[in-house]
């Protein structure tokens, strides 16, 4: 399995940590009640096809990295950088 | 016996190996089977459930029943495919799975027992008495089962692991990958040919086929010599293509020694990673056999075998040879076999409207139906149109029709398509992305067909790839069509195999269906057809055709069971190379390592590190009694240790501050410049992460510590923080971890050794930090303590660690204080009641270990939410206690708690203990320990009972502070 | 048909063409009392509890594929009972005691075989770990042993003991662990069950869950709806999937978990044996092959296969703990579809539609809890209570706190 790193180009599976689901980006307010707080850590829509997850680079740039990819056939369609540069605010 | 003039074998060069105690001459080029079968040696093995004899069904790594142990200067390889290793000088093989002997194994009274071992049998049976299971029958089962042994010492061989990339990996160097991999090498794309034999051209090397007008192999040379002067082709013969992985990822195998005489550091094997952006299966086809009565003898061999032991090795496996087909593709090697001067009994086609065959005698319409000859065939019935007819013969070449080796197209899940016309499942296009299938792998079987399949495959690829492809002509060769008519099992009484390794025979199969087992999966389980070390490669579609048969499906409705990876077996050590010993994970080393070593220290691991466990003194016999005096001197004097292994990470930019807010509990924005905050971390799902202290080192730079054990994941958590929710804040940061070297300098003599050292007095306050001149060096000293005591850190680039720690070593035995070690370090934050991850163990929360009022109620932070769940808090939650037995007793971590009436059990458990120590600062032994709603409880007796070390001691609960409750040493 | 050694000689004698299927292939009829969807071990022996126990006669279990086509058949068959958080505890110390009597039980030889568990610790915190462990399992009522390093010598000489990167400090020994043969308890409960009058409607998928006003009314399938009063969702692998069809969304995520097996070989490892410094797990089948296994692959999957760099992992792990393996051969290597809870722990609960229920999330772990997991499903569709045993595999435990994670790695749900 390789990735293609948006900062780096393909790399092999080994230097990336795998997270979750891209839910994980959607952090609910302090304030929101009990049951986002429990949607957003513990449940999941777990598709068996197209799915969002997060990976970080950890052997590499050290982005982390939002992939587009499914989950039954493990094709890899997009690999999207969490912090985009303008939102960054300066980030390389 | 060998047959003079035939075959590749290098006559000019004699070799001697040996098989079963007997030597035997050979020459190079043979495989062990060749060998033998030069030799006359025909029972090689014995079957797994009958042991019946078995001889050498193929020539190929798809051998099921001739399997061996090859003998090594300290361990054998079991099962072992004769017909794969080539004989080297001296080696030694010996048979497997018999006892006394290959020739009478006592466990072929199975065989008679028939009968009553058939398919599943034992799920019926065993069951009573039922202690009888584990010391009766389950030990005589495990002494039968199994095929070759292991010699149960350590693997001492020499094995790789590399990586290889490519543009096109041409797997199989026969016809159809050869003339690619010349398209695609005059082409100039990096092209690997990887071929599972020792030598490349396939089936060219086994028939006596021609190209263009002139012996095929005349051709193989010529491709093969251009090949090898092309610096963009890697060829790479004895490499197995062993399996598809996601993005064009393919495992290998190369046997790099096992061809030769053993010798040191020759790696016996290298298991490649291969990236390729595009892939041709070129596998090529399996023959398959045919099932009838006895079909498993010693002699009866696919007949594809019988031309590559003629016309590879010059071998024949008898003198009077027999053929049983149902498609034309034995014809050639029966013409081959005459040709050698050798007598051809009867070809037995199946097929009522089969071709004639010269002067040899074609049985049309014809089967056979029995077998004879205990050790090796004799003879053979057949079934005429006009009735039964016995004839002699030593060896029967099985030509059933051919099966494409598509296994690597199954182990991304895809499934094969049955053909009908070829009687065989096909490829599927498209299942392992970036591969397809050309020639026979993909169901042509014609040499021409093949190498129009190659060329075409490789003209595709190479168009796709981007690169023009060069002109390379097609010659001409063999294009005759593949006519089968299907013949799976011959019906009539007695057995007929199937799987001639896993003994599972025709009627198992139809028992298995009987029984209700009619999926093909659940015959494959239940009859163990297909599991055997050839996974079915030559029993599979035949079995499952005799199920479809059984339940009266067509075979596409029965389906398949599925091929997986790898190909051929893989041996662990191949995949698990590098390690070995220390091989297993990287070793991190401190700059003190070798200081610490010079002293005797022990080095014990903590995590990937290695850090000392204490040091010794001359007379002192046991690592208490050092830790008992390092404890002291740090109490009484002052002591250094080296703590560069915590994470160190440099946080820079205006909103640091506002970030540590965010992943800490406390507030950091408000420290001051040139102080230190301890703080806690939480996950987001409110446990704690890590804790640790943060120095503010200038208005927008700060240096985290995190634990040893945490770094990575504190590290690795922040990023995410910082990238997922607020990247366009002002903040970045670092590890330093490995650009520092920090050492602990603490007792009440530390501040002594720091004005020493220092040239100056540090004149820090507790939890202060700053920059400073160390022997001329830059680096930084705070006022932290791990230990209760006045406690400094000096840290300085990692360049000058070794030195410093040196130096401040010498500096502090001038003062009557030295090293502690690990053992000491532990004792001393116990007596304190500092926490590490003993205590935070990924089930505690901020609320357990008393520090909830560090969350601050004026912010949101990670993991604030989570931590306000109901079952996060509240007096039903175990709570850090300190724990002092009532008695001069030892206490152990993982003792449970109960309350000094109750019976000991899980139903009453009040609690555990975390961490122990024994305290030469109180005399006593304490602990650290979780004990429900335990805050409420300090002063009550409770009972600690670790039934595996037989400790069953009464303790106080206690504060977890033991010393200094106040902080007076700290602040001093 | 009952069997035992002398059926298996009488039928011997006759040629085995006395045998009968070991089920029926029944037609699903209109309406059942309950319906479990799932042909897998859990699905199998919640149908049999639910006959056996509960007096229930009017059962099907519905499976997409063929019966134990799940996990059931690709696991490393090992049975244990050696957990240490209370609700984890007495669930598996319950599950064992029925292993010890499953053979009698089903009529069925599923060769469990109590051979012997070795837990490697490789530090003294490790060791402290255990000792809590083994503590916790003496509480509960069973069997745990602490060795030193010259004990693990005793058992396993074989064992890297001089230059492994990580030295051996001693293990935890669990005498009553062990192994069975995976499809056997699969094909045992299933006859079973059908002994008992239970359909096995194998084919048959489930595209629908019928919900009106709250309350389960029937499933949809491939081969026509069939009402039902309660409805059990048993399908680790699949749970999300069919759950969604109920309108729930579960805290599970699906991730692969690789197993391998070896060549035979003459018996070399005695006992289940893992390594405490990687995950690494491995013991001998009776038939010979090394069968052994590790993480799981650290994505979210439903491929049924793996990728190289957990194979190697596991090669790497075995190789740095026991290198007398290093020349026995790997033959085959499969993927299994794991539900991953947020705390490793299952789930066994009713819904918020009245009658539905659910049996999921066994993360590493179902094989071994076949029999409780069954026991606890029945007793809780036939009563409507958890079973005391099962108590704390709530589904909102997330929502509320009452976390039961063993491993201690935190709500993500691949680190279970």
């Amino acid at each position: 399995m390789r990735l293609n790193c948006p900062h780096c180009g393909p790399r092999d599976r080994r230097e990336f940590y795998y997270y979750g689901a891209a839910a994980y980006l959607d952090r609910p307010s302090p304030d929101a009640p009990a049951q986002a707080w429990d949607d957003y850590l513990h449940n999941r829509d777990n598709p068996a096809g197209m799915t969002q997850d997060l990976w970080y680079h950890e052997q590499g740039c050290t982005a982390w990295l939002k992939v587009t990819r499914n989950t039954v056939t493990h094709e890899i369609i997009a690999v999207d950088a969490v912090a985009t540069p303008k939102a960054s605010g300066g980030m390389a | 016996m060998r047959i003079d003039g035939k075959g590749r074998i290098d006559r000019t060069r004699p070799l001697t190996f040996a098989f079963d105690g007997v030597s035997y001459p050979a020459y190079k080029g043979d495989t062990l089977a060749s060998a033998l079968m030069a030799n006359d040696v025909r029972v090689v093995g014995r079957s797994f459930k009958y042991h019946r004899p078995r001889g050498i069904l193929t020539a190929g790594s798809e051998e099921p029943g001739a399997l061996v142990e090859i003998m090594g200067p300290a361990n054998q390889t079991p099962n072992t495919r004769a017909t794969v290793q080539e004989v080297f000088e001296g080696l030694t093989a010996r048979s497997q799975n018999r006892w006394p002997s290959l020739r009478w194994d006592l466990l072929g009274i199975n065989d008679l027992a028939s009968p009553f071992l058939s398919a599943g049998f034992y799920y019926k049976t065993f069951m009573w008495p039922r202690a009888f299971w584990e010391k009766i029958y389950e030990p005589l089962i495990r002494r039968a089962a199994g095929l070759g042994s292991l010699s149960g010492r350590h693997d001492e061989g020499t094995y790789e692991k590399a990586y290889a990339f490519c543009d096109l990996l041409i797997v199989g160097a026969g016809p159809t990958g050869l003339i690619a991999a010349l398209a695609a090498g005059r082409s100039g794309a990096d092209v690997i040919l990887a071929e599972d034999a020792a030598e490349m051209g396939g089936r060219l090397l086994s028939d006596e086929g021609q190209i263009d007008g002139a012996p095929a192999q005349e051709w193989l040379a010529s491709v093969l010599a251009e090949l090898a002067l092309m610096p963009n082709v890697r060829l790479m013969p004895r490499t197995a293509v062993t399996g598809a992985y996601d993005d064009g990822t393919y495992g290998a195998l190369e046997r790099v020694g096992l061809h030769r005489r053993p010798r040191p550091n020759l790696p016996r094997e290298c298991f490649w990673r291969i990236t390729a952006r595009r892939t041709i299966l070129a596998t090529g086809a399996l023959e398959r056999p045919i099932a009838f009565a006895d079909n498993d003898r010693p002699g009866i061999m696919m007949a594809s075998a019988m031309a590559s032991y003629l016309n590879r090795y010059g071998v024949s496996p008898g003198r009077k040879v027999t053929f049983f087909a149902n498609n034309d593709s034995a014809r050639a090697t029966a013409r081959s076999f005459v040709a050698a001067g050798l007598s051809v009994a009867a070809i037995i086609d199946s097929r009522p409207d089969a071709p004639d065959e010269g002067d040899i005698p074609v049985h049309k319409g014809a089967v056979v139906i029995g077998t004879k000859g205990r050790h090796g065939l004799q003879e053979i019935t057949l079934r005429t149109g006009s009735g039964e007819v016995r004839l002699e013969t030593d060896a029967l070449g099985m030509a059933g029709g051919w099966n494409p080796s598509l296994h690597l197209t199954c182990h991304m899940n895809g499934r094969p398509r049955w053909s009908a016309e070829l009687a065989a499942f096909v490829p599927s296009p498209g299942a392992v992305p970036g591969l397809v299938a050309a020639g026979a792998a993909n169901g042509t079987f014609s040499t021409h067909g093949c190498l129009a399949a190659g060329l075409a495959a490789a003209q595709e690829v190479l168009t796709d790839l981007g690169h023009k492809a060069a002109p390379v002509d097609l010659p001409q060769a063999e294009n005759a069509p593949y006519t089968i008519s299907p013949l799976w099992a011959v019906p009539g009484k007695g057995r007929a195999w199937l799987d001639f390794a896993n003994d599972v025979t025709t009627k198992d199969v139809a028992l298995s269906a009987q029984e209700g087992f009619s999926s093909v999966e659940h015959m494959k389980r239940y009859t163990t057809q297909g599991m055997a070390p050839d996974q079915g490669k030559s029993s599979n579609v035949a079995a499952l055709a005799v199920l479809a048969d059984a339940t009266g499906r067509g075979i596409p409705e029965t389906g398949t069971t599925t091929f997986r990876p790898p190909f051929v077996p893989v041996s662990i050590a191949a995949m698990g190379a590098g390690a070995r010993a220390e091989g297993f994970a990287p070793q991190r080393f401190m700059t003190s390592d070798q200081a610490s070593r010079d002293r005797g220290a022990p080095m014990i691991e903590a995590g990937l590190w290695y850090r000392p466990s204490y040091f010794p003194k001359p007379g002192e016999t046991t690592w208490r009694e050092a830790c008992d005096r390092e404890v002291a001197m740090v109490r009484n004097s002052v002591g250094i240790s080296d703590v560069s292994t915590l994470g160190k990470i440099d946080l820079q930019g205006r909103d640091a501050g506002r970030f540590l807010d965010f992943v800490y509990t406390n507030t950091f924005s408000t420290l001051p410049v040139g102080r230190v905050r301890y703080g806690v971390m939480l996950r987001e799902d409110g446990h704690v992460l890590d804790d640790g202290t943060t120095a503010r080192l200038g208005e927008n730079h700060w240096l985290m510590t995190t634990t040893t054990a945490a770094a990575g994941l504190v590290m690795r958590h922040l990023d995410f923080v910082h990238q997922a929710f607020c990247a366009d804040w002002d903040v970045r940061f670092i590890s330093v971890t490995e650009h520092w070297a920090q050492f602990a300098v603490a007792g009440p003599k530390a501040r002594d050794l720091l004005t020493s050292a220092l040239g100056a007095a540090p004149g820090l306050p507790f939890m202060g930090v700053r920059a400073a001149t160390i022997q001329g060096v830059a680096g930084r000293v705070f006022r932290i303590s791990f230990s209760g005591e006045e406690g400094y850190e000096v840290a300085v680039p990692a360049r000058y660690g070794e030195a410093l720690f040196r130096d401040l070593t010498a500096r502090a035995e001038t003062m009557g204080g030295g090293l502690y070690g690990m053992e000491a370090l532990n004792v001393l934050r116990i007596e304190k009641g500092f926490i590490t991850h003993a205590e935070i163990h990924g089930r505690t929360t901020a609320f357990d270990i008393g520090m909830e009022k560090m969350v601050s109620a004026k912010k949101d932070c990670i993991g604030k939410a989570a931590a306000s769940r109901p079952g996060m808090i509240g007096a039903a939650r175990a709570q850090l206690v300190g724990l002092k037995p009532l008695t001069d007793s030892p206490l152990t971590a993982g003792a449970h708690l109960f309350t000094q009436s109750a019976d000991v059990k899980r139903e009453t458990d009040q609690g555990y203990v975390t961490s122990v120590g024994y305290s030469p600062t109180l005399a006593s032994w304490l602990a650290l320990a979780f004990l429900h709603d335990g805050r409420a409880r300090h002063g009550e007796t409770i009972r600690l009972v670790d039934h595996l070390r037989k400790v069953d001691v009464l303790c106080t609960v206690t504060d977890p502070v033991f010393h200094d409750p106040m902080g007076e040493k700290l602040r001093a | 048909m009952r069997y035992s050694g002398l059926k298996v000689i009488t039928e011997g004698l006759f040629g085995n063409k006395g045998w009968k299927p070991a089920w029926r292939t029944p037609d699903p009829k209109p309406e059942y009392d309950a319906i479990i969807i799932g042909g897998g071990g859990h699905g199998l022996s919640t149908a049999y509890y639910l006959a056996k126990n509960h007096g229930f006669t009017n059962i099907a279990v519905l499976e997409k594929g063929y019966l134990g086509s799940g996990n059931i058949g690709r696991n490393t068959t090992i049975v244990r009972a050696n957990y240490f958080l209370p609700g984890n505890s007495e669930f598996y110390s319950h599950s064992l005691k029925l292993w010890e009597g499953l053979e009698a039980d089903l009529n069925y030889n599923v060769m469990h075989s109590q051979r012997g568990l070795i837990n490697l610790f490789h530090s003294d915190g490790q060791r402290d770990a255990f000792a809590r462990r083994g503590n916790s399992m003496i509480n509960q009522g069973d069997d745990a042993i602490l060795l030193d390093r010259e004990g693990v010598r005793e058992h396993l000489p074989y064992l890297d003991f001089e230059q492994t990167r990580f030295p051996i400090y001693g293990g935890l020994l669990h005498p009553r662990g062990g192994t069975a043969r995976h499809d056997a308890v699969a094909w045992g409960y299933a006859r079973a069950a059908d002994r008992r009058g239970v359909d096995l409607i194998q084919n048959c998928e489930v595209t629908g869950i019928d919900v009106e006003n709250g309350v389960v009314r029937g499933v949809q399938t491939t081969r026509g709806s069939i009402r039902a009063k309660k409805v059990a969702i048993v399908v680790a692998g699949r749970s999300s999937q069919v759950a969604a069809m109920a309108g729930m969304r579960l805290p599970i995520e699906s991730h692969v978990l690789q197993a391998f097996v070896t060549e035979g070989l003459k018996p070399v490892i005695n006992h289940v044996v893992s390594f405490g410094m990687g995950h690494f797990y491995i013991s001998q089948s009776d038939k010979g092959g090394l069968v052994f296994g590790g993480d799981i692959d650290f994505y979210a999957s439903y491929a049924s296969r793996g990728n190289l760099p957990m194979v190697e992992h596991v090669m790497e792990a075995g190789m740095t703990l026991m290198p007398m393996i290093g020349r026995a051969r790997v033959l085959r290597s499969w993927g299994g579809i794991m539900d991953m809870t947020p705390d490793g722990s299952p789930i066994i609960d009713r819904t918020d539609i009245s009658g539905l229920f659910i049996d999921c999330g066994w993360n590493y772990g179902g094989f071994k809890a076949v029999p409780a997991s069954g026991w606890c499903m029945a007793h809780l569709m036939a009563t409507g209570e958890s079973h005391p045993v099962a108590e704390k595999f709530k589904l909102n435990r997330f929502a509320t706190g009452h976390i039961l994670d063993e491993e201690g790695t935190g709500s993500q749900h691949n680190l279970h």
